[in-house]
């Protein structure tokens, strides 16, 4: 007995640290546009789950797919039901770390450009992907943002024909996150 | 230190999903299941222009193009005005009906936060039958008009499979078929079944109750398939009655489901965002 509480005192110990690098949120923003010239779409998502950890530089998302909000209520309709199939696949995740975070100083204000290398996890498929974008630290705050395309077909998403001249081939996504202190 | 990350990523999902309501949506594909009201209700500032169809028998063979000569029709403008309320009006063939309605929903199916197994709503019709009487009695607006009060009691099963059952008190008016002034009591249900991602098979049944149903009606059975294509949903089905609003297909169904009563009929639903 006594063996295992000292052992779970040296967990928490070990673990204190680490997890003081950790920074979260659970109202990130991720949005996508798709432009075509007959319609454009737009989705807007507020309640994103992020977790930044500034000494790994382990960076992760995930959202509830039913949570986007568009501005038709067929076209959310449709996305859930037939595009993202959310009951059926209900989060979209990513899961990643940013390259060199050690090279940053977040004890000082200013903005840094980064790359982004992680697992995109959309509609039950994994695909990797290395994306651009910017960690901004101001008066100790943690925030990154981001712009990257994606290609619903490489998620095994299908456009049926009959609309596929509405949806574009490629969608731009934005993210925009803020962190707290764990 | 990514066990870590995971630990954290799970709190916080787990969290979430304990926080929002999850609610279900798409249980039926319009808000009709064939003819008969669905739990479904249009969103907010959505027109949807409906335009149903239904033929004569289909056994009425070739002089009559299988049923197609004699086509009845209704014309129907919905409306959601908020995403729990809605209203229609439309006009059918069918004894020159008016039909105008409005659905409420009063209870949503959802899971998470707020915990709900069915979806419920209540529904009333008012109808006025605008035929000409020739009889040499005389008819005031008051014996042309009917109405039905209805609730909607429905559950999406999964993604495949949703039911509702639907009880119905129909006030008749005074001049159609062979109704005198009364009211009657029926049970509906009905459901879907997805077959593919676009096309789901669909059935509705109206009991009636014995001691209260005129004696040359029958209950009627609706059987077809919705076809959505984003923006139409097509119904095609096979039914024996021939009116398409409510009075007239839960009471004044006149053919037993059989080979010589069997019509086919479609529906094109086409939604607009207004706002």
């Amino acid at each position: 007995m006594k063996n295992i509480a000292i052992s779970w005192i040296i967990i928490a110990v070990a673990v204190a640290p680490a997890s003081a690098q950790e920074y979260f949120t659970k109202n990130g923003h991720i949005a996508f546009f798709s432009k075509t010239v007959f319609e454009d779409i737009s989705a807007f998502h507020n309640q994103v789950i992020s977790i930044l950890n500034v000494q790994t530089g382990e960076i992760r998302f995930s959202l509830l797919n039913k949570a986007f909000h568009f501005p038709k209520a067929k076209m959310e309709e449709d996305f859930n039901d037939e595009y993202i199939e959310s009951d059926r696949y209900p989060r979209s995740t990513f899961a990643g770390s940013v390259d060199h975070i050690t090279e940053i100083n977040f004890a000082k204000d200013g903005s840094w450009p980064v790359v982004v290398t992680g697992d995109l996890l959309i509609h039950g498929v994994i695909k990797r992907i290395t994306i651009p974008g910017t960690l901004t630290v101001k008066s100790g705050q943690i925030s990154v943002s981001s712009s990257f395309r994606i290609l619903p077909e490489d998620y095994h998403i299908k456009i049926p024909s009959i609309v596929s001249y509405k949806v574009a081939k490629s969608i731009d996504v934005t993210v925009e996150c803020l962190y707290q202190k764990k | 230190m990514a066990q870590d990350t995971t630990d954290l990523m799970s709190k916080l999902e787990n969290e979430q999903i304990k926080n929002v309501t999850k609610y279900a949506e798409g249980t039926f594909k319009t808000t009709r299941i064939v003819d008969g009201q669905s739990v479904e209700n249009l969103h907010r500032h959505v027109l949807d222009v409906r335009i149903s169809h239904r033929f004569g028998p289909v056994s009425s063979g070739i002089y009559n193009f299988f049923g197609l000569d004699n086509a009845t029709m209704r014309l129907g403008f919905d409306y959601g005005i908020t995403d729990y309320v809605m209203v229609g009006v439309g006009h059918s063939t069918y004894q020159k009906t008016y039909d105008a309605f409005a659905k409420v929903r009063l209870l949503r199916q959802s899971t998470g936060f707020v915990e709900m197994p069915v979806t419920v709503s209540v529904v009333s019709v008012v109808a006025v039958n605008t035929l000409r009487q020739f009889d040499s009695v005389k008819t005031h607006f008051s014996d042309r008009v009917s109405s039905v009060y209805q609730i909607l009691i429905g559950r999406k099963f999964s993604d495949q499979l949703a039911l509702q059952l639907s009880p119905t008190l129909v006030i008749e008016d005074n001049i159609s078929f062979d109704h005198i002034r009364k009211s009657e009591f029926a049970v509906g249900i009905g459901g879907r079944q997805r077959i593919s991602k676009r096309i789901n098979f669909s059935a509705e049944y109206f009991y009636q109750l014995p001691e209260m149903k005129s004696p040359n009606s029958h209950n009627v059975l609706s059987i077809g398939i919705d076809i959505g294509t984003g923006g139409h949903v097509f119904q095609l089905h096979f039914t024996n009655s021939f009116g398409i609003t409510e009075k007239s297909f839960i009471t004044e169904t006149a053919g037993k489901w059989n080979k010589s009563n069997i019509m086919y009929g479609f529906n094109i639903s086409r939604v607009f965002q207004l706002k």
